[in-house]
């Protein structure tokens, strides 16, 4: 983990957090997947698990649903120990990223499977089972077979089927991954209502980091098997702990250089900043730089000429690839401006050129 | 699309096999089955005699009552070893898994016969097995039951279809996705529920089919009797063999097979639909 992540800057209600994830790892053969992972989860937070297919945010699922066991580390939920728990003691209920629906029940009975699998009252189930239905607007197709549904429809009985036992913590395995885009951000925007309505806290698993920033009060980002960062959305956009982190989450520049006597220099540009000498690498979002049409600028920013190379529209923004001289590449975000080209002079603040680890 | 020449001409030789060797020495069966034996020669006289004979002669009757219950208890022996077999392999065989299933495999290779000898050694009077409880004291005088009688049939025909049975279960096993095994663990059932509520149900169609290979080949299965059956062992397939051998009583013959053939066709055709049933692709 990075020293300048930080994982345990958790808004943690009165009671602590609902799951403590404490140096979690898992090993597989030779092959470490998860190295010394801590994670704090709040009740009723919505955590997303964001990283690239093999950077170990399923096998941390897996760890605290139970279908895995750490090779180290502890799991701890609301007080009680949950890594030596069978999955099914444990309070925690999943929806799985290709639904896994039984093929061999209806609608109505694969929701009812958690309520008779815990022994609940006979006279009980078809009310919660209609309630739960409704809840994901599928009252309609309780008799259905799953292989008859839509990917959406299976989606929502899953849903519905994972909710019934009111788990304290829900994971979901990339659940949007198999539906098409429209789809997709329609169920985001159900999800979250959803677990508004419910209060119950969710984990959710995601390789897209626009599904991650638009659903989540905190993202953990996972690397390799460790955490990068955690954060909230508009922080870890904002202030990226790391390089990684800051081409991962959204798209970026990123200037390597190195400070001397109190001034940092990437290729042309230069501006003065506060930290000890050294190679440093900053990050500098495409849309922190703008046109500068006066030639003036402030103390506070940077000024500095570039060739446009390349110009992207789309509709609202346009991206230009700009050439700075030497070699040097910038990525610029600007309102939609027409065709350029030529040199032009732009500026961003130094502000916004945050320092990130390599 | 294909020529209809080209379509005659690949259809032809499988059709023509099932009409010469199936079709037709049915029909001739069934025929047969109508027809009569007087003084030694067969005669094309129609008559029911043969189907009144076998159901109301108790020796018939009894023994097809006798080869039911065998190949019942086949089937269900075969099933009670083949299932826990198929589900060890499938869920915790871990890499021992290909092993193990070769060793389920390779029983098949060795003959019909050789294994059928071996187990009248093992059975006998003076074979393996009675030679081991004497000389533990087990018992002081050769145990008879074991060779020569309706357990050893249902053990020799237990031991060459268990792995029959096992491998369309096996196949049913491995096709069930973990995912629904975790899913079923994950709503807070335990391993006994996981099993019967989600396993078994979808496993059913492997089942069914391994059932009906050992039901229908125990039926039919005059070998096993010969070997370790003795008089009280004689299955029906035994008796279909006399008859139309020394006994020379070809329409007699005929007509139990026939009786047969609806047995096994019937009992084709349920599974069939009970398998359509537990299907759910």
């Amino acid at each position: 983990m990075s020293g300048a992540a930080n994982p345990q800057a958790a808004s943690l209600d009165a009671k602590g957090p609902l799951l403590e994830v404490r140096a979690a790892a898992k090993r597989f053969g030779t092959r470490d997947v998860l190295k010394n992972i801590s994670l704090n989860i709040a009740s009723g937070e919505f955590l997303t698990l964001l990283g690239e297919s093999g950077s170990g945010k399923t096998t941390l699922l897996r760890l605290i649903a139970g279908f895995e066991q750490p090779t180290g580390g502890e799991i701890w939920m609301a007080g009680e120990r949950l890594d030596t728990l069978p999955p099914y003691r444990r309070r925690v209920n999943t929806v799985f990223q290709n639904y896994a629906l039984f093929p061999h029940l209806n609608v109505r009975d694969n929701v009812a499977y958690g309520l008779r699998a815990q022994g609940a009252l006979k006279s009980d189930i078809p009310g919660r089972v209609d309630e739960a239905l409704r809840m994901v607007k599928m009252a309609e197709f309780a008799g259905a077979r799953p292989a008859t549904l839509s990917g959406g429809q299976q989606q929502r009985v899953a849903l519905a089927r994972a909710l019934i036992n009111r788990p304290k913590l829900l994971l979901l395995d990339e659940p949007l991954s198999a539906l098409d885009a429209n789809l997709r951000k329609q169920m985001q925007g159900e999800l979250k209502a959803l677990q508004r309505e419910v209060g119950i806290t969710f984990l959710f698993v995601t390789h897209d980091q626009e599904e991650a920033m638009a659903l989540s009060d905190r993202i953990a980002l996972l690397r390799d098997g460790t955490l990068e960062q955690v954060a909230s959305p508009r922080e870890i956009y904002a202030r990226p702990a790391t390089a990684y982190t800051a081409q991962f989450i959204g798209q970026t520049n990123l200037l390597r250089g190195e400070i001397r006597g109190s001034i940092a220099t990437c290729g042309a540009l230069r501006w003065p900043v506060e930290d000890a000498d050294g190679p440093a690498v900053f990050s500098l979002r495409p849309e922190a730089i703008r046109l500068c049409t006066d030639g003036t600028r402030q103390i506070s920013e940077v000024k500095f000429r570039a060739s446009v190379r390349q110009q992207i529209y789309a509709g609202a923004s346009e991206l230009l690839e700009m050439d700075c001289g030497e070699g040097q590449l910038l990525r610029v975000r600007l309102p939609a401006c027409g065709p350029m080209n030529g040199e032009r002079e732009f500026v961003f603040a130094i502000a916004d050129a945050i320092r990130v680890e390599n | 699309m294909y020529s209809r020449t080209y379509k005659t001409i690949v259809a032809a030789p499988p059709l023509l096999w099932v009409g010469l060797f199936l079709l037709l020495p049915y029909t001739l069966m069934f025929a047969h089955s109508f027809w009569a034996v007087q003084d030694g020669t067969l005669v094309h006289h129609w008559n029911l005699a043969n189907y009144q004979k076998l159901f109301t002669n108790p020796l018939y009757a009894g023994v097809l009552f006798r080869t039911m219950r065998i190949a019942a208890s086949v089937t269900l022996c075969s099933l009670l070893l083949g299932y826990p077999l198929a589900y060890y392999l499938s869920f915790h065989s871990g890499t021992r898994k290909e092993l193990l299933y070769q060793l389920v495999i390779v029983p098949l290779w060795v003959s019909y016969l050789v294994r059928g000898y071996a187990w009248k050694t093992i059975l006998g009077s003076d074979g393996v097995l009675n030679g081991f409880l004497q000389y533990f004291h087990f018992t002081h005088a050769p145990v008879g039951f074991l060779l020569y009688s309706p357990f050893a049939v249902v053990l020799m025909l237990t031991h060459i279809y268990t792995p029959f049975v096992f491998l369309p279960i096996y196949a049913s096993i491995e096709h069930i996705p973990r995912s629904l095994v975790e899913a079923s663990q994950d709503l807070g059932a335990g391993p006994a529920p996981t099993f019967f509520r989600v396993i078994l149900p979808l496993s059913m169609p492997g089942l069914l089919a391994g059932a009906t290979f050992a039901f229908v080949l125990s039926l039919g299965d005059f070998l096993a009797p010969l070997l370790v059956g003795g008089s009280s062992g004689t299955m029906i397939a035994n008796i279909v063999q006399t008859l139309f051998g020394a006994s020379y009583d070809w329409p007699l013959g005929a007509a139990i097979s026939v009786c047969i053939l609806v047995i096994t066709l019937s009992l084709l055709f349920l599974t069939e639909r009970l398998e359509k049933r537990w299907s759910f692709k």
